[in-house]
């Protein structure tokens, strides 16, 4: 008989091993479908692996795919931290897509017009999650829900942009028109996609990492996120570091569809994120809200998208197994965190 | 003596390097009441979980009535008739006092029993005297309730052995009243009680016998408590003597917080009625009332986290105006809140982050929004060693520490600042003899060095030790303040129920 005692501390080193057994998990747990859909299944994570990470071209692209989850993550990371539960990512990187690419169209000198593009998609994702954090502070909304369903309020405002003013007159394709050329962002490899937002979100993860770890605001969010009680007795203004990370949360979300539009596809669709901000949950949890984790875990995502993609296209095992991994390793990684909590013992072999 | 209904031999357990229990022997007899003593960290929780099937121990058997019993959940323990009411309560806050009995019983064809569950209630509240209303939400009943349900409960299971960890602390003088006569009964009618307490004349006036521990072992025991003073008792429990500090004349100066027609609405607790106090430098004020009388609201509004509807306060000779935690602290409040779990600490980040919360955003320990990582753990090293508050290093997580161990740690990060006035509430409670003496001798010292203090607390005998003045609150007012040279148990209680008009 086996159960579950609580721990008093948790290993250091438990920060790296429990999401490799997540994957691990996962992977395993995975391979059952692959099997049922016909497929090898060492064949089928053989392909996914070369297709994500097999060449140096195939890296470039898992880091393209890599930087909005990077941005999405750390936003979750962040809100988690302070027990602000933005499940609004999606949106907040929507909306700063959306403005991105409204200033992006105006002719302006490049270097000027990407900074533009960055300070107005951060503000456009701050201000969504700014929604869903003043509805709690101030009404005590519930701000899972909240956040959440603005979401879809976000998706069909661009739908209907895309369908209605911003309307290829031309082509009558719901797809906005493009940015100006001079504020594509730069492309550091000559023959790859890997642009300079990808660069940005590299430096950003240790960015915030120093943000939570040295400075009070940082302080003041992981107090307020473990004990708000206690946090009010400090001195601290709970509601006002609710808000502070809740802005600091969406202009992440919204620093990922900056990059979206600025470096990859240069104008605003319907399906410019497949989900990158939901995404940004599982990253944020493999990461264990740890900023510095956060970038490995997006890069694993990134690698089961583009390499899922291959494996469908050379074993027939559809694509969608990429969402299969995720929400495994998800579940994989909630369950795995309960080691952090408890331990396993072996009863009955004492007595 | 009867053969005992549970016997534990050669108990070990150990957390990592912490032996919390070391081959511990303890028995219990139907109808007595086992006393278990130890100072905080002594293994006297970890003890009542081993037997509870909490944990596992790491060696030792558990025999029940004799024959080795296994226990490994708390549902084995129910079944062999061990029934344990924890000092940090289990019960569902929303359901009824009916429901929360009958959580996991099962009845016929999957229904609840109610009927069934309500004769068994009338019978167990006749047998021991330990009324409930079966149809109030456990949200509605006050401390002193939820634990008669959490006795109720146990009973309602077929316990035969009531393991009852530090009951006392979370009850008001008046209920502990009620709480022994109902023991007493449940141990007449052939129960087995082991009741857990650092106050040792609880424990001489209720128990048969006791065991006492010590770092893990058993250090002693004693057959006749009631015949034993607290003075052997407590040096069994530390190993040495504890004299108890020494008050000397005091020369209060000037008024260092003044409180002046202080008056709350009552949406959340007792509201205060035209409170006014004031309390000099060098003095030491007790607060003193059956809980429940707006001692709460009182300890918020001076530690500003409440704002009084009307009335004035000054600290130092400086108005109040805000009323937050901050303005308060820059003007020379320290302040020690009731609950040091929830309230004063943090207790999944590390004990030094608690330790400088408060003083996070000052020079000592911030600089243009950077922290100072490094002054802020050789602050937390620094008071560790200065009050001797045991723990592995300032990194530790917080929750990890003992109540008293926390205590300190929270007094520690108030008296490093100097402040002109300290504000505690219940600054013993739950710490063996040797903290609270320790805590006191800090109160005593502060005072020698001119600092106002104000005591909110229960526990009279605490208060009349350390005082200079007792002022008593009943119905969120001031009923009256005694010299604590006129003071006694007697006058401070009748105060206390509303007896005796303005003295
Ligand atoms: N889950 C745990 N993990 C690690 N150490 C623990 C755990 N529980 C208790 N300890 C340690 O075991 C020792 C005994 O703790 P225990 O809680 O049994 O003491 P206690 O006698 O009940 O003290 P108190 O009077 O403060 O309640 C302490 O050193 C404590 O830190
Ligand atoms: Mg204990």
């Amino acid at each position: 008989m086996f159960r579950l005692e609580v721990r008093s501390s948790t290993p250091a080193w438990f920060n790296l091993a429990l999401p490799l057994l997540a994957i691990a998990v996962t992977l395993i747990l995975c391979s059952g479908l692959i099997a049922l859909a016909g497929a090898g299944v060492l064949e089928s994570y053989g392909v996914m692996f070369t297709a994500s990470l097999g060449d140096s071209y195939a890296i470039t692209e898992t880091l393209v795919r890599a930087a909005p989850m990077i941005f999405t993550g750390l936003a979750v990371a962040v809100a988690f931290r302070a027990k602000f539960w933005n499940i609004g990512a999606e949106g907040q990187l929507l909306a700063g897509a959306v403005a991105s690419c409204f200033v992006g169209a105006i002719p302006m000198p490049g270097p000027l017009a990407m900074l533009l593009m960055a300070v107005a998609g951060a503000a456009a994702g701050a201000a969504v999650a700014l929604v869903p954090a003043t509805l709690r502070v101030r009404f005590k909304v519930d701000d899972v829900v909240s956040s959440l369903l603005l979401n879809s309020v976000i998706y069909y405002a661009l739908m209907a942009l895309i369908e209605g003013p911003w309307k290829d007159s031309f082509s009558g394709y719901p797809i906005s028109p493009p940015i100006e050329d001079s504020a594509n962002f730069p492309v550091l490899i000559e023959g790859t996609r890997l642009h300079l937002g990808v660069v940005v979100a590299l430096i950003a993860a240790p960015l915030i990492w120093f943000l939570i770890a040295r400075t009070t605001l940082g302080f003041r969010i992981r107090v307020t996120g473990e004990n708000p009680e206690a946090a009010r007795y400090g001195g601290i203004h709970v509601e006002r570091v609710l808000l502070s990370t809740a802005l600091l949360s969406g202009a992440l979300a919204g620093l990922a569809g900056v990059g979206e539009v600025g470096g990859v596809h240069f104008q605003v669709m319907s399906d410019i994120s497949p989900g990158y901000g939901y995404s940004g949950i599982v990253v944020a949890m493999l990461a264990r809200l740890n900023p510095l984790g956060v970038v490995p875990a997006a890069i694993f995502l990134a690698a089961v998208m583009t390499g899922a993609e291959a494996m469908s296209r050379a074993t027939g095992v559809p694509a969608f197994l990429s969402d299969v991994i995720q929400g495994t390793a998800l579940l994989a990684m909630l369950v795995a965190l309960l080691f952090t909590a408890y331990r396993i013992r072996r009863v009955g072999a004492a007595s | 003596m009867s053969a005992p209904f549970i016997e534990m031999r050669g108990i070990t357990k150990s957390f990592g390097a912490v032996k919390a229990n070391e081959a511990v022997d303890l028995s219990v007899a139907p109808g007595e009441i086992l006393g278990l003593l130890g100072e905080n960290g002594a293994g006297k929780t970890t003890l009542m979980n081993v037997l509870f099937g909490a944990y596992a121990p790491d060696a030792g058997e558990i025999l029940v009535q004799g024959r080795k019993a296994r226990i490994t959940s708390s549902a084995d323990a129910l079944a062999a008739g061990i029934g344990m009411v924890h000092q940090h309560f289990h019960l569902a806050p929303r359901l009824t006092v009916l429901e929360n009995l009958l959580i996991g019983i099962p009845g016929k064809s999957g229904r609840i029993d109610r009927a069934g569950g309500l004769a068994r209630l009338a019978e167990i509240s006749r047998q021991y005297g330990l009324t409930l209303d079966p149809d109030l939400p456990v949200s509605a009943l006050s401390v002193g309730e939820q634990q008669r349900l959490e006795i109720v409960k146990a009973l309602f299971r077929g316990a035969k052995l009531l393991i009852l960890d530090e009951p006392t602390a979370v009850l008001a003088p008046s209920e502990v009243d009620g709480l022994f006569s109902a023991l007493r009964s449940m141990a007449a009618q052939g129960l087995g009680i082991i009741f857990i307490s650092h106050k040792l004349n609880e424990v001489r006036a209720l128990t048969h016998r006791c065991t006492v521990l010590r770092h893990g072992r058993v250090a002693g025991r004693v057959d006749d408590p009631a015949n034993t003073t607290s003075a052997a008792m407590a040096e069994l429990m530390c190993g040495h003597e504890i004299v108890p500090p020494a008050r000397g004349p005091s020369t209060p100066g000037a008024d260092v917080l003044t409180l002046a027609g202080i008056s709350t609405s009552g949406h959340s607790g007792t509201a205060l009625r035209h409170i006014s106090l004031a309390v000099r430098a060098g003095e030491i004020l007790g607060i003193a009332g059956v809980s429940g009388n707006g001692q709460r609201a009182l300890a918020e509004v001076i530690s500003g986290m409440r704002s009084p509807d009307a009335g004035q306060m000054t600290i130092a000779g400086t108005r109040v105006t805000r009323f937050s935690p901050r303005e308060v602290q820059a003007l020379g409040l320290g302040r020690i809140p009731e609950d040091r779990m929830t309230t004063g600490l943090v207790t999944n980040l590390p004990l030094a982050d608690s330790m400088v919360l408060p003083r996070i955003g000052t020079a000592a320990f911030s600089a243009k929004g950077l922290l100072k990582p490094d002054a802020i753990r050789a602050f937390a090293e620094e008071q560790i060693k200065a009050f001797d508050i045991r723990c592995p290093g300032p990194m530790v997580r917080a929750g990890a520490l003992s109540g008293g161990n926390l205590q300190k740690a929270l007094l520690a990060r108030e008296l490093a600042f100097d402040p002109k006035v300290l504000v505690v509430s219940q600054p013993t409670r739950g710490l063996d003899i040797g903290a609270a003496r320790f805590i006191h001798e800090k109160f005593l010292a502060m005072r020698a060095k001119g600092c106002g203090i104000i005591v909110i607390g229960e526990d009279l005998e605490e208060l009349l030790v350390l005082c200079d003045r007792i002022a008593v609150m009943y119905e969120g007012r001031i009923a009256g303040t005694l010299a604590s040279a006129d003071a006694t148990v007697a006058r401070l209680g009748l105060l206390m129920t509303g007896a005796e008009g303005r003295a």
